[in-house]
């Protein structure tokens, strides 16, 4: 691991600033706009674990729903039993163990093959799930009743994600980052460097699973009754890649700006056109591709570059005057 | 262009708050309604939930309004998508509450999002009239959120409703003793098999046949088969729509000859009939109603003519009689506040379409559990608590 520098505290510091900034919302609503930050949260740290995976490697995963709804079931099943921590800490790493067999068994193909493969998954774990759930008992929705109010699943959730940035910041200046930054830009050239592809982005698929699968874990509670279609919603695995491309994956942060305004607008939609919600959705959708094909922070960079050009060249054109 | 969409977005946030101040003046009753109209229910919702809620809107602003207190009040909804999603309902209802304010909620749609919503509907004490949730944990629910009434019934009810309709049948000689029983294997199939089995043996039926399937499974051409290799007197098939329709076109078509033929979910929509016309009469399944009711025969003629949707055999009435529930308890308290309404709901019994419901318990324990096709209707011939079950028929040989 590479020494730390005074200098690269500064972005962690504002982080953490931000974060307690919004770990004091609850204290000023404990309503409508405590029930959109909890579904903002959610997303913000499940695209960012997504991203994790995906923003160096270029594999666009659906499997997001497997890994969600194992983490939700962990608690499901285990909620009259052990402590809630302890189930969150389970569905992690049974979302980590499903992640390193798939990675084991798919990411040595790429491409089309992987997308397919994850979206499968997703739906084999489903039917797993059903399946047992039929052989050993007769219920098929399971309760999950606990004392945590919305508050507290908010404050949950606000944690998963500092922990998901703190882990991206880590990996992005270990080795680790080092050796996905080269497989990102050209995985022939990564091989030829000695770096072993394989095992390291199984090693960041998992991590970004086991992120996926607290994730489902801490919101168990809020589902209250838990059944296979809910938990394993396919639904939730497109809207993370939707919100993580709209924000752009380039950088750690990339997945936030695309969760805040996605989900704002989504809202606004769909509290003044309620009955026509998938037209108006479908026409946000064109507009984003048009106006942001490369993402927020794709669209940001350029017009940095471009304020930055013009900065220059009215410098440039100061310069020629005072000649 | 970014900044500009949130600049808009600021002032119609802004312009949404103002008008929520307005209102405060208090001319109407604000109804808050979050239900699928997307999503993987947003077709039986179309069918059962909305058009009955359409209806009460505009049945009590066609008579005036609701007398609160010697003051007519006209109702007004506020509706949302829920999407058939949990996160998302549990917003909406935050929303209504919160933002929007609204007096009352109408129940949301299905099992799973009236559980999921339940803790906060009950925080925040508004009643929650739930139409559309069947479980086995009613009671238990109802101590939890003493808001909270359960109309629909539950599994096991559903499950001796078949068991007493088959008893009807074998007394009026119709069938024998012999039973084949098939599931689909997903959550209400699983649970009325589960309590349906045990009850069969139990009234002195011999269960010939078992068996179950995935939920989806393309090809019921063999459970129909084997169904019939045991020579069953009676078929009953606890089956969700999508099976519930397939399974009968596979009897239909290897004329599976049997005294009762009973399927789930599914039987009780208008669209049975008009898929299998007449060779649906005497097919029996779940729900039913009380076609010699004039209330309920005036509230299907309503909501047609309103709604222009056809209501189905079940779940329509019982929707909008949670509606009604509401509705009387709220004029005979007389006021607006939330916990007078809720004592209201558990003192009086409501006359609702579907009959007198007494909520004293919080769960209702009056429902029609099997219907059968006659005549073009699905008439009720088995419920608990009710009178005028119709007399079962023998199913027909299956016309092609």
């Amino acid at each position: 691991m590479t020494r730390f520098l005074p200098d690269e505290f500064r972005i962690p510091a504002i982080g953490a600033g931000v974060i307690v900034l919004a770990a004091l919302l609850p204290l000023f609503d404990d309503g409508f706009y405590l029930a959109m930050a909890v579904n903002i949260v959610l997303y913000a740290a499940l695209c960012t674990a997504w991203a994790l995976f995906s923003g160096p490697t270029h594999y666009i995963s659906l499997a997001t729903a497997a890994f969600f709804g194992l983490g939700t079931y962990a608690v499901a099943l285990g909620n009259e039993l052990l402590p809630f921590p302890l189930l969150v800490a389970l569905g992690a790493a049974i979302a980590a163990v499903l992640a390193g067999f798939v990675g084991a068994a798919t990411l040595r193909i790429s491409g089309v093959y992987f997308v397919i493969f994850t979206l499968g998954l997703a739906e084999l774990v489903r039917q797993i799930v059903s399946w047992a759930q039929v052989k050993w008992s007769t219920r098929m929705g399971l309760y999950v009743f606990t004392d945590f109010t919305e508050a507290h699943i908010y404050w949950m959730l606000l944690a998963l994600t500092a922990a998901v940035f703190l882990t991206g910041w880590l990996i992005n200046r270990s080795r680790l980052g080092f050796a996905m930054q080269i497989i990102g830009n050209d995985e022939a050239v990564a091989r030829h460097c000695g770096i072993d592809t394989a095992r390291l982005k199984i090693i960041l698929f998992m991590i970004s699973g086991a992120f996926i699968g607290m994730a489902g874990a801490i919101v168990a509670p809020r589902y209250l009754y838990v059944a296979p279609p809910s938990a394993f919603n396919p639904t939730i695995s497109f809207l993370v890649v939707i919100m993580a491309l709209l924000g752009g994956t380039r950088w750690l942060w990339g997945p936030l700006v695309g969760v805040i305004p996605f989900t704002i607008v989504m809202e606004f939609v769909s509290a003044n056109f309620p009955n026509d919600t998938s037209i108006v959705i479908g026409i946000v959708f064109l507009v984003i591709v048009y106006v942001l094909p490369d993402g927020v922070t794709g669209r940001l960079e350029q017009l940095l570059a471009r304020m930055r050009r013009t900065s220059t060249a009215s410098k440039a054109a100061t310069v020629k005057e005072a000649a | 262009m970014f900044k500009r969409t949130m600049m808009a977005l600021a002032a119609s946030a802004v312009a949404i708050a103002m008008t929520g101040g307005i209102a405060a003046a208090q001319q109407t009753l604000k109804i808050g309604a979050s239900a699928p109209k997307t999503g993987p229910l947003a077709g039986g919702a179309a069918v059962t939930h909305w058009p009955s809620l359409q209806l009460w809107i505009h049945d009590v602003n066609a008579r005036g309004g609701l007398n609160v207190g010697g003051k007519k009040l006209k109702v007004e909804l506020v509706e949302y998508d829920d999407k058939t999603n949990p996160e998302e309902a549990v917003k909406n209802i935050q929303r209504l509450i919160t933002v929007d304010k609204v007096d009352f909620l109408a129940a949301p749609y299905s099992t799973g999002i009236n559980l999921a919503t339940a803790p906060i509907i009950a925080k925040s004490g508004y009643p929650h009239v739930a139409t559309s949730a069947a479980t086995e944990n009613m009671a238990e629910f109802a101590k939890r959120w003493p808001n909270s009434f359960w109309i629909l019934g539950s599994s096991t009810e559903y499950a001796e409703g078949v068991v007493q309709a088959l008893q009807t049948a074998q007394k009026a000689g119709l069938i024998g003793k012999r039973i084949a029983v098939v599931n689909v294997a997903d959550a209400f199939g699983l649970e009325l098999a589960a309590a349906g089995k045990p009850a069969l043996k139990k009234a002195g039926f011999e269960i010939v046949y078992e068996a179950s399937y995935p939920l989806g499974a393309q090809d019921l051409a063999p459970v129909i088969s084997q169904a019939k290799a045991a020579k069953p007197d009676a078929f009953v098939a606890f089956s969700y729509p999508g099976d519930t329709f397939a399974l009968t076109e596979q009897a239909q078509i290897q004329d599976l000859e049997v005294g009762v033929f009973y399927v789930g979910v599914g039987a009780a929509f208008p669209a049975f009939a008009g898929r299998f016309k007449d060779a649906a009469t005497g097919i029996m399944g779940i729900g039913g109603i009380n076609m010699s009711s004039k209330e309920n025969l005036d509230f299907r003629r309503r909501l047609k003519e309103v709604t222009k949707v056809e209501p189905d055999y079940w779940g329509s009435a019982v929707v909008y009689s949670g509606h009604q529930i509401l509705e009387q308890a709220i004029e005979r308290a007389g006021t607006t506040d939330r916990a007078a309404v809720i004592a209201a709901i558990r003192k009086t019994p409501a006359k609702t379409v579907i009959g007198e419901i007494d909520l004293s318990t919080n769960v209702n324990s009056k429902n029609w559990t099997v219907g059968q096709w006659q005549d073009g209707a699905f008439h009720g011939v088995a419920a608990k608590g009710f009178d005028g079950a119709k007399a079962p028929i023998r199913k027909p040989a299956w016309k092609k």
